[in-house]
């Protein structure tokens, strides 16, 4: 769970990080009370939960109440990579002499957390790396032992962070530790972290990324989701305990697992197809379940043709073959189906099939023999519409 | 031979009064698997299965002499289970569970590795040597016995795979799911390894996805350390980034872990890889000819 700006903010204050004064505002008028309030010179951050704001225009400054209204004006409603600007984080506006960079992640490679610490910001962190590899430094936090001083000096010593910020730094970078492990956080980030001309460090921005899986153990975080984030189609798939990822193609997929979701997609792709979306039924789906994801999917406009993939091992083809004749029978489908079956009870699943195509003499479902097959027919047919 | 499981291999099944570890058990029994016990704390002393089910593992241990576990815990409690399967002296333990916090499997996996031990998974369908013994929710008619290894993070395009190969006549050695998850207990290098060292193991299929670094220290493993040839298949070329394709560990991160990446560098070492699951048997074949 990715947490907004100003939600991460309070928690980072909370625990003695020093960072702008600020509100969150959600109508233009709220944003010039804000401002005056503020003294008049602001910063209108859009609250949005995609990276790159800045870039996109979702960043503006303004230097008076009056201006604050209008440029709100303009930012309510304004979609930024696909989300819409509904709330804006009113600040005051800082006089920036110099940025730098200070987060953690869970690493991977070393089964650890990275702490990463750069004496330039404000850049993403990838650019940092390419443009100012003397300037970044990373050392990995062992979670057993925990994040010790030593480890803090390396990165400042290696990241040639200036002497009169390394004990404000390193008192935030302590912090920042015992946020990311208290909330069991996959990410947690500020930047820029800014010096401000009269020689304050502050938090500039703030990022603190939940695991999922943990927040069971976070009742109070989990009432921080922001629901009106989500692609709705995909929020209603999580409700009924389907994995869906809405894409920009033409050709729906549902297919049972991930990778052999992801596989489906690509097999479409190497047609020369582009998938709509990637949906996994996940293992052991129920007729009532790939009933569900057809009707998913068919809220799609793009959607020329669905491609059903379905590889039974705990899942039974007879039981997806049940649940696709529910879904015809119950609801209009209105584009070809191609379906392929293997694996567990693939003969039943096949013979339920051909039974049904036979009796309504129904020419939109395509039974196939392979994954491969499948992929070709369903571009095939996604060219004719 | 054959890697992590063999017909020696004495497990017990973590979790074994519930829906999901009594369905697989049942399966895993029925493949001839020696499962000689079931955990479900609060149930000890009754039996299930046919076989007595304990309230703590080292419980069972004493009685069974168990060495494997397969856990069908829910995640809230699956860390926990590890832990004990661990600490109760258990070799190899296998994690089905998805959705386990991942604060719990980076303490799991130093705790696993400082004791020297072997998890497969979490959020994996486990490990089949085939003919052999079965520790996890693979559907085992699709196998036959043979002499590729299979490894892989996706459970599904496993299936897909050794299915295909079995159509061609190919049979598998051991096949093993290392699981979806960020943090998982084996890596493709450890499996690797182990099928390096395998006497019937002759070729190892990888089959890999978006998200992380390990199919890129595969391919260094292989140029150093591999014989044997490798085949590779990567899911995920049409995936977006920042979006996690179903498997808590497939996402594109920062521009880092496309299958783009991973497949160039599996070339680079010599490492065919196929664009399909099909392909993927059709090189095997012709390799294994040649």
């Amino acid at each position: 769970m990715r947490m907004h700006e100003y939600q991460a903010k309070q928690i980072f204050r909370q625990h003695g990080i020093p960072t702008a004064r600020g509100e969150l505002a959600l109508t233009p008028e709220q944003v010039k009370e804000i401002a005056e309030k503020l003294g008049g010179k602001v910063v209108l951050k859009s609250q949005v939960l995609v990276g790159g704001r800045g870039k996109a225009g979702g960043i503006k400054l303004a230097n008076s109440p009056d201006e604050a209204c209008e440029l709100a004006k303009q930012m309510f409603g304004m979609v930024i990579k696909g989300h819409k600007v509904e709330k804006l984080y009113v600040e005051e506006q800082l006089e920036i002499a110099r940025e730098m960079y200070v987060g953690f992640t869970i690493d991977r490679a070393s089964k650890g957390f990275a702490l990463i610490v750069s004496s330039v910001g404000g850049m993403d962190i990838e650019e940092i790396a390419e443009k100012h590899p003397d300037r970044i430094a990373r050392v990995t936090v062992d979670p057993i032992y925990g994040l010790w001083d030593y480890q803090i000096r390396e990165v400042l010593y290696r990241s040639s962070m200036p002497k009169e910020y390394q004990k404000e730094v390193t008192r935030i970078i302590k912090i920042l530790y015992s946020i990311l492990v208290h909330n069991e956080a996959e990410l947690t980030e500020i930047n820029p972290l800014v010096v401000t001309k009269d020689g304050k460090i502050i938090a500039a921005d703030a990022r603190l990324n939940i695991d999922d899986n943990a927040l069971y153990r976070h009742p109070d975080l989990r009432e921080l989701k922001d629901y009106t984030e989500v692609d709705q189609t995909e929020r209603i798939a999580e409700e009924k305990g389907l994995n869906f990822v809405k894409l920009d193609g033409n050709i729906g997929v549902i297919a049972n697992g991930a990778g052999m979701s992801m596989a489906t997609m690509d097999l479409i792709y190497l047609e020369g197809g582009k998938p709509a979306n990637f949906l996994d039924v996940g293992g052991g789906a129920s007729s009532e379940v790939v009933k569900e994801a057809v009707s998913i999917i068919l809220m799609d406009e793009n959607m020329k043709v669905i491609f059903m993939n379905i590889f039974g091992g705990i899942t039974r083809c007879d039981e997806v073959a049940r649940g696709l004749i529910t879904a015809f029978s119950e609801m209009e489908i209105p584009v070809p189906v191609v379906l392929r079956l293997a694996g567990t009870n693939e003969e039943e699943g096949r013979k339920l099939i051909e039974e049904f195509i036979r009796e309504r003499a129904i020419e939109s479902i395509h039974l196939v023999e392979t994954m491969e097959e499948g992929a070709k027919k369903a571009v095939e047919l996604a060219g004719e519409v | 031979m054959a890697i992590i499981v063999d017909e020696n291999t004495k497990a017990i099944v973590q979790g074994i009064t519930g829906s999901q570890g009594r369905f697989h058990a049942e399966r895993m029994i029925a493949y001839g698997t020696k499962i000689v016990g079931g955990v479900t704390p609060g149930k000890g002393g009754s039996k299930v299965l046919g076989v007595p089910v304990f309230d703590t593992v080292k419980e069972a241990v004493e009685e069974t002499g168990a060495n494997a576990s397969v856990i069908f815990v829910p995640a809230a409690f699956a860390g926990d289970a590890i832990m004990e399967a661990v600490d109760a002296g258990i070799e190899a333990i296998v994690a089905i569970t998805e959705g386990i916090p991942v604060y719990d499997e980076l303490k799991v996996y130093k705790k696993v590795k400082a004791e020297g031990r072997i998890l497969i998974g979490p959020n994996c369908p486990g490990v089949m040597s085939v003919g052999k013994s079965h520790l996890g929710i693979m559907p085992p008619q699709i196998f036959s016995e043979g002499n590729v290894g299979i490894v892989s993070r996706s459970g599904t395009l496993t299936y897909q795979v050794a299915y295909n190969l079995t159509k061609l006549g190919i049979g598998q050695s051991t096949v093993v799911g290392i699981g979806g998850d960020r943090i998982i207990g084996t890596s493709f290098v450890e499996v690797l390894e182990m099928f390096e060292n395998d006497d019937q193991t002759d070729l190892v299929v990888l089959i890999g996805e978006i998200g992380g670094t390990d199919e890129e220290e595969a391919a260094k493993f292989i140029e150093k350390r591999m014989s044997k040839p490798v085949v590779g298949y990567i899911a995920g070329i049409t995936a977006p980034p920042g979006k996690r394709m179903g498997h808590a560990g497939a996402i594109i991160e920062g521009g880092k872990g496309t299958a783009e990446s991973k497949i160039k560098a599996l070339n680079e070492v010599g490492v065919e890889v196929g664009r399909t699951p099909m392909e993927v048997a059709e090189i095997v074949k012709r390799t294994l000819k040649g």
